[in-house]
């Protein structure tokens, strides 16, 4: 099974609330890979990237780093589509 | 089996089902279904969880095309919350492993994900928990909105249990199936308690958390004489109670046997036991019970009936007529609108009061609102030609507010006659005596009514500063207190100085405890919940009014509430040692 991970850093200032989980959820939720998200941390966690309850309990403030991990047959596309997202900091700023 | 001790505030012995109500603020308790029926909870919960989405799609589209997708996206954020296979999961989960009930799962469920939320350091995620109690009530308002609907036709018996009976989910229940109220909060005044009185059925109230304890469909012995409540008893409980409860209905045929004999005392003089009712059709029971009319008929409920709507003016006229039709010539004393400061209105208030029982209640109410105060004045008008209708106002604190309502009662008599619709002018206007301001006031304003009604539950707690409903507090709510009788002893004498009736149609009047007190102070109309007139007639006719003044004026002396209660408590001993 094909896998694919990229690093991100949460760049928008009110971080990873409820609008960009979602738009993140919906995006993940278009591909048949699982997608895994993991925060590096003192206390680090790994939620369903396909969960918007989850993703929101990662408490992903601005400047948070996260692995978006994907498994599966869209993996790349579905983990350089999400990266993209983040990056463009949720069209907030 | 499990004995649980609470306020007994209505007698009586009764063995039933529990029907649990819930109230949307309030934790579910756990409740465990049997294994057969989890399936049938995950349909449950599949189906309020469609119809929460379906809500929450058409709100987002009008929010979106009102306000903008701005404004709409937090209703996308719920959606993907309801939508979230996590959640969802977890419910069912919780609904096949823990074998709960649908409302069960979603409440811990939900309860679990606040608690993280709330953890959480930063106040911008904390927040959100806000949005996990949003949904978690619109789940639980489609689970038990069904149920709702169901309680109006009931298929058995039942005895309700609920945190505390809500007026408008009293008015919702199909009253003949009710046998009895077991509820976590209230005290002998509470609304519960008064329905449970005016219906006749047991109910145990103040039980703590009792509605965490019973299941729906647990076996419920109710013993409202004892306020005790047991939950699936055994054998030996039930064989028990059940000869109590025959012992009961015994009894209950003896009082019966008196209800064609007159409330007169031994020494001759005749006192007028009237009934309190809240609905036309009680009337016939309050007659069967021995009234001779009807002393109180508290409008309001037809109001908190209605739902959402007041009352049309044809609508009410023809619960009014009803209501004499069924007296057949005896008196209707009807209290105009006394809503307001129940939990009822302040949900509906666009602004809720900081303090309603001193607020905008009752007759300040309706002379804030003429138009509803007209409607409800001219149905009465209208149907004060088919008996006899003798009207009250509530809550009077100033003689302006009497003099007010009273010229509006005028202006209605004169429309109607204009219309050419006939009404009594003549009609008796009496004022509720309830607030202490009135009461020491009741000279003066007995030269401007026809009969005074002491309202004793309002009079005890405007002045003892007590509200009945805090249980913190209840404790000190008592009409035993000398400062309260000694404003019902001077507003008796007012009326009898002024040549005016007077009647007492609180809780006091029923309770057979005061009833040689109140004699003794003069009372001589008592207007009660139907159940208590024939024991409170058996009182009259156990003892002479010369006895009763000599009570009277002992309780008089006393200077605490408990010696009152202590003294009225020895003297039934006395009087009728089999019921005391």
């Amino acid at each position: 099974m094909p896998t694919a991970a990229k690093e991100v850093i949460i760049s928008n200032s009110l971080g990873l609330h409820a609008r960009p989980a979602m738009q993140f959820v919906d995006l993940a939720n278009q591909f048949t890979a699982t997608i895994k998200v993991y925060k590096r941390c003192s206390d680090p966690c790994e939620v369903d990237g396909k969960s918007v309850m989850q993703m929101i309990t990662l408490e992903a403030a601005a400047g948070t780093q996260l692995e978006i991990c994907a498994e599966g047959d869209d993996a790349d596309t579905a983990v350089q589509r999400l990266a993209a997202l983040v990056d463009s900091k949720f069209g907030e700023e | 089996m499990d004995i649980k001790k609470g306020i007994g505030v209505s007698p009586g012995i009764v063995i039933s089902t529990a029907l649990v109500l819930e109230a949307e603020d309030l934790v579910i308790p756990r409740r465990q279904v049997e294994a057969e029926n989890v399936p049938a909870e995950v349909v449950r919960f599949n189906d309020a969880l469609d119809g929460s989405i379906n809500d929450l799609v058409l709100l987002r589209d009008t929010v979106a095309s009102q306000h903008g997708k701005e404004i709409s996206a937090i209703f996308d954020f719920h959606l993907g919350l309801l939508r979230d296979k996590t959640v969802v999961d977890q419910v069912v989960a919780e609904i096949t492993t823990g074998r709960s009930t649908a409302e069960y799962a979603v409440s811990v469920v939900m309860r679990r994900f606040g608690a993280t939320f709330q953890q959480m350091s930063d106040r911008f995620f904390s927040e959100r928990v806000k949005d996990i109690h949003d949904i978690e009530k619109r789940l639980l308002r489609k689970l038990i909105g069904k149920r709702h609907e169901d309680l109006a036709k009931l298929d058995h018996d039942v005895i309700i249990i609920a945190h505390d009976l809500l007026p408008s989910q009293t008015a919702m229940l199909d009253k003949r199936r009710v046998k009895g109220f077991a509820t976590d909060v209230g005290g002998r005044t509470s609304h519960t308690a008064i329905v449970a009185r005016a219906m006749g059925i047991p109910a145990v109230v103040g039980l703590g958390n009792i509605t965490a304890e019973i299941s729906g469909g647990d076996i419920v012995i109710i013993d409202g004489s004892r306020g005790v409540v047991i939950i699936n008893p055994d054998e030996q409980q039930l064989a028990e109670h059940r000869e109590l409860e025959q012992r009961l209905l015994r009894l209950g045929t003896e009082l019966a046997s008196l209800r064609d004999l007159p409330a007169q005392t031994k020494d001759g003089h005749t006192i007028s036991l009237m009934a309190n009712i809240e609905f036309p059709v009680e009337v016939d029971d309050a007659l069967n019970r021995g009234a001779l009319g009807i002393g109180l008929y508290r409008t309001e409920f037809l109001y908190l009936a209605g739902g959402d709507h007041e009352p049309s003016e044809e609508e009410q006229y023809r619960a009014y007529a009803d209501a004499l039709r069924r007296l057949g010539g005896k008196p209707l004393v009807i209290r105009t609108l006394d809503l307001g400061a129940d939990k009822y209105t302040q949900a509906k208030a666009a602004n809720p009061e900081r303090n309603p029982f001193l607020g905008d209640r009752s007759i300040r109410l309706c002379l804030h609102d003429i138009p509803m105060f007209k409607r409800q004045l001219r149905a009465i008008m209208r149907a004060s030609v088919l008996g006899d209708m003798r009207i009250m106002f509530p809550m009077i604190t100033t003689i302006m507010e009497l003099r007010q309502a009273t010229m509006v009662l005028r202006d209605v008599m004169e429309e109607l006659e204009d219309e050419g619709i006939e009404c009594r002018r003549e009609i008796p206007i009496g004022a509720m005596i309830e607030v202490p301001s009135a009461a020491i006031m009741a000279d003066q304003i007995a030269k401007e009514v026809s009969f005074f009604s002491i309202g004793t539950n309002d009079l005890i707690q405007y002045t003892l500063a007590v509200d009945r409903t805090n249980e913190r507090v209840a404790g000190l709510f008592s009409a035993a207190h000398p400062a309260v009788l000694k404003l019902i002893r001077d507003t008796i004498q007012s009326a009898d100085r002024n040549n005016i009736s007077c009647s007492v149609c609180g809780e006091m009047a029923g309770e057979s405890l005061y009833t040689l007190l109140l004699l003794g102070l003069g009372l001589k109309t008592f207007s009660m919940n139907a159940p208590d007139v024939p024991e409170v007639k058996k009182v009259i006719r156990s003892t002479t009014l010369e006895h009763a003044v000599w009570v009277a004026g002992q309780v008089m002396s006393f200077d605490s509430e408990r010696q009152v209660l202590h003294f009225l408590r020895e003297e039934m001993r006395k009087l009728l040692p089999d019921t005391f």
